[in-house]
């Protein structure tokens, strides 16, 4: 495993007005530390030759993910992965992408095995080894779910990540409870009088989380990497149970180009429907704000899933969209005010 | 692998040793191949003395100065002067100006000039000398690049200028509350102390002759346009009817320049707002600008139009000289069609006028062409080659006199493509070919990577301070402020080493290989999903499509 050590102060880099700021990976001008992912060194967690779809959000998610928790642990971490694309495409016997220890059990107990694998190194007295349980949206927030909130309520010491993209990817793209109002997935087609998925349904279960009341919650989106980054980092300086949702297109479930994965993750953050924000034992700290400008319709328009609100007859449901986003705008305060 | 009583125990489906996904070779699923390239900037492009903008910015963006002016100086000798002159194509060019404001570039030079003059930084003498000697005949920005460049290459320059000093238009043509003369003399010192020779008040009438009498190889001649452009005007009266560029001339060089009272100037180009603009501060009475056409389709700069709004200078658009009479002028209106063409009215007005000037362009004085058969009685410009040749070999011009936008700038950029062309064929070498490059337009960068900044402007005197002498008008940027400039260029087209690249690409099929060093990809992994082209900020990638 990789022995270097490797500390970035990620979110205290702040370097404003040199060009590209803090939005690119790195910033040629910084003459303080950078982000990881910009590091020669970083310990590409997640290998070259996994079988993700060409541009893929997940496996971009995961690398930046436990590369980041690999060098505040330096190595000494165990990552529990739930079933899902994640899984399917890293681990097909007998190959593996992880460059870590890493178990997969089943598809909804990702969180009860990463709880028992934390309470076995604990009695060991092995606290300095670190674990992460990982899974998509289907096997976090559905099938998942009585585990992951039996993991909070208990508060293991054991950080879950899930990368959110919306539907069950891996089985053909059918609707998860993430799924948002009029996508079409292969089980809510764009026919009939509600085309698409049904608005009213899912939930959310960062503020599921929260409402937990465990240490720390966050929600990142892969199109700010050194905000996911500062997100993990933080989350690994804490001991008990913590939550982090990461928002990554998928190309190929929502009908992107593979070459507008970050693009597309970008316009969800501006339009107002992904709110980055980071709370701590059910409060919110921390509300990332967006510049006022961008209505939904970019966004949707560059994703197959909802072509068909663009259609005669269904502006509701743009309208309907565009209200989902405004109201996060409200509720989490979202537009800087000048 | 277990073993009970000697009999190895294997599970089903098992018996293969796990291995790294690296066996498998990802690259395979690619149709779409990402490849660096290096594009153009249209600040680069733009420029007409041909300099590496974003080269010398990127030095300023770390605070070296001095590296940025040795870039600077390899295309332009005069950072201090264009810095003040130019008039800045490059930020027309300049793709930030579709989002928050062009980099100020032409400030930036001016600090990186005014900085260099402070410092006494000096050209380098050339190492080995060529033997050759070269005639520049003008001293004006033309002259002074070809002499310079040609110095650098190593060849014995001497410069014949026929007034008393040096500086072309430059000194004679540009009002000083533009240019001070102090940055100007220090600049061309600085250029003769790398060892040119120069003969002031020295007119060549015959080339040839020269050529032979002094044994000089080669000739580049650049002596500007000087005469006057005029149209007969109804003029019966006492009142005087003076030519633009002689009246900046003779207020140089503290000659009668014959302007008082109210002047009205007649032209719409910078040579028209200069003059007025000198009127006001030689007669302290507020001057008229005749313009036939409307603002919109001024030649001026706008923002010398500006200046001179501000000032306090009449301007008449839509308007033509009729007649001049005893202290008064009488315009004619005009009326523009769609397309801004002027046409006459028959409509009358008529102004108080001290004097008149006329400002409506210059023209070369080409006896000495004629006279070798390059140029033909009528003609007005000489034409030449791609190498700046004219139809004789060995004598090259460039700056006002030949085709071109007429600008310092572009004469400046024609002294240092001569200087190359000159060099070439003094060594018996054939023109370069131009090296056709892509340009890095606004289409091909991702601009979201780029925060807004408040761009820093020079800081300028209050009309009613500045309109009494001949101050610089202008001041200039504060160190931090040209190093904020310098770091709102986007480095359009070139890498910058910004690892979006790396950092987003979902296979890790890309190297980095160390500071300065850029990145290569590893197509045996490379998917081609094209995240990093588009992701890239400054459009450094292609998305090439795959042969079989």
């Amino acid at each position: 495993m990789q022995s270097q050590i490797l500390h970035f102060p990620a979110k205290e880099a702040m370097i404003i007005g040199q060009q590209t700021g803090d939005r690119t990976i790195s910033n040629r001008l910084a003459d303080t530390a950078d982000s990881l992912q910009g590091a020669a060194e970083r310990s590409n967690a997640l290998d070259s030759g996994h079988r993700a779809c060409q541009g893929c959000g997940e496996a971009l998610g995961a690398r930046h993910a436990i590369d980041t928790a690999l060098d505040t642990t330096d190595g000494e971490l165990v990552v529990v992965n739930a079933t899902g694309c994640l899984e399917v495409f890293s681990t097909p016997y007998p190959q593996s992408a992880w460059r870590t220890p890493w178990i997969h059990s089943l598809f909804g107990n990702a969180a009860a095995v990463a709880s028992g694998v934390a309470q076995s190194f604990r009695i060991q007295g092995k606290e300095n080894v670190r674990v992460i349980a990982q899974g998509g949206d289907g096997g976090t927030t559905d099938i998942g779910m009585g585990c992951l909130s039996g993991m909070f309520e208990r508060n293991e010491d054991v950080l879950y990540i899930c990368y959110n993209n919306e539907a069950y990817m891996n089985t053909g793209v059918q609707r998860s409870s993430q799924t948002p109002g009029a996508a079409r997935t292969a089980t809510t087609m764009p026919v009939g009088e509600h085309p698409g998925n049904r608005f009213g349904t899912g939930k959310s279960v960062p503020k599921i989380a929260m409402a937990h009341g465990i240490p720390y919650v966050a929600t990142a989106n892969i199109a700010n990497p050194r905000d996911l980054e500062a997100k993990v980092r933080k989350a690994m300086s804490i001991r008990g149970a913590r939550y982090i949702e990461v928002f990554v297109p998928c190309p190929l479930g929502w009908g992107t180009a593979s070459c507008d994965t970050i693009k597309v993750a970008r316009q969800a953050l501006n339009c107002g429907l992904t709110p980055l924000y980071e709370a701590e034992y059910g409060e919110i700290t921390a509300v990332n704000k967006i510049a006022p400008s961008e209505t939904v319709g970019a966004y949707l328009k560059s994703q197959r899933r909802f072509a068909h609100v663009f259609k005669r007859g269904n502006e509701h449901q743009l309208e309907a969209i565009q209200a989902i986003a405004d109201a996060n705008i409200r509720a989490f305060d979202l537009v800087e005010s000048k | 692998m277990t073993a009970i009583e000697g009999q190895q125990l294997i599970p089903f489906a098992t018996t293969l040793e796990p291995g790294t996904s690296r066996d498998n070779k990802t690259g395979s699923w690619r149709n779409l191949r990402p490849e660096y390239v290096q594009n153009l900037p249209p600040c680069n492009d733009s420029c007409p003395a041909g300099e590496n903008i974003q080269a010398w910015l990127s030095h300023v963006q770390r605070g070296d100065f001095h590296g940025a002016w040795q870039e600077i100086v390899k295309n332009n000798p005069l950072p201090a002067t264009m810095g003040r002159v130019c008039y800045h194509p490059c930020q027309s060019g300049c793709n930030r100006k579709m989002t928050d404001g062009s980099v100020q570039i032409n400030a930036t030079e001016k600090y990186i000039g005014d900085r260099a003059l402070e410092q006494g930084w000096q050209f380098e003498p050339p190492e080995k000398p060529t033997g050759n000697r070269v005639l520049v005949i003008g001293g004006g920005p033309g002259g002074l690049s070809a002499a310079y460049h040609l110095r650098r290459a190593g060849h014995t320059v001497t410069i014949f200028e026929g007034m008393p000093a040096l500086g072309g238009m430059l000194r004679y043509g540009i009002p000083s509350y533009r240019l001070p003369r102090e940055i100007l003399d220090a600049e061309i010192d600085r250029i003769l102390a790398m060892g040119i020779e120069v003969r002031t008040n020295t007119r060549v009438h015959d080339i040839k002759q020269v050529m032979r009498s002094e044994g000089f190889h080669a000739v580049f001649t650049a002596v500007g346009n000087w005469l006057p452009n005029r149209v007969d005007v109804v003029s019966k009266a006492k009142t005087p009817v003076l030519d633009g560029i002689d009246v900046l001339r003779k207020v140089e060089t503290g000659e009668d320049h014959g302007m008082k009272g109210s002047v009205v100037v007649w032209g719409g180009g910078n040579t028209a707002v200069d003059v007025a603009r000198v009127a006001l501060r030689v007669t302290g009475e507020r001057p008229k600008l005749i313009l036939r056409r409307d603002m919109e389709h001024m030649r001026a700069h706008p923002e010398e139009v500006q200046d001179a709004l501000d000032e306090g200078v009449q301007f008449f658009n839509l308007h033509t000289i009729h007649e001049v009479r005893d202290g008064e002028v009488v315009l004619e209106r005009m009326q523009a069609d769609d397309r801004g063409r002027p046409f006459p009215t028959g409509r009358y007005v008529t102004v108080a006028a001290g004097s008149v000037v006329m400002a409506l362009g210059q023209s070369a004085e080409l006896g000495v062409m004629e006279k070798m058969g390059i140029t033909q009685s009528g003609d007005w410009e000489v034409p030449v080659s791609p190498g700046m040749m004219t139809s004789v070999p060995g004598i090259f011009a460039g700056g006002d006199m030949v085709p071109s936008i007429r600008t310092v700038t572009a004469a400046i950029g024609h002294g240092k493509k001569a200087a190359r062309n000159i060099d070439l064929w003094l060594n018996d070498q054939p023109v370069s070919e131009r090296r056709e490059r892509t340009i890095a337009t606004f289409e091909r960068m991702n601009t979201a990577y780029y925060p807004d900044v408040e761009t820093n402007h020079r800081p300028k005197f209050e009309a009613g301070e500045r309109i009494y002498d001949f101050r610089e008008v202008k001041g200039g940027l504060t160190e931090q402020q040209a190093i904020q400039e310098a770091q709102r260029c986007m480095s359009c087209g070139n890498c910058m080493e910004c690892d979006n690249c790396y950092g987003f690409c979902p296979d890790n099929a890309i190297i980095k290989l160390g500071a300065g060093e850029g990145f290569k990809i590893d197509y045996d992994y490379c998917k081609g999903c094209g995240i990093c082209a588009t992701e890239c900020p400054l459009g450094a990638l292609d998305m090439v499509m795959e042969t079989i």
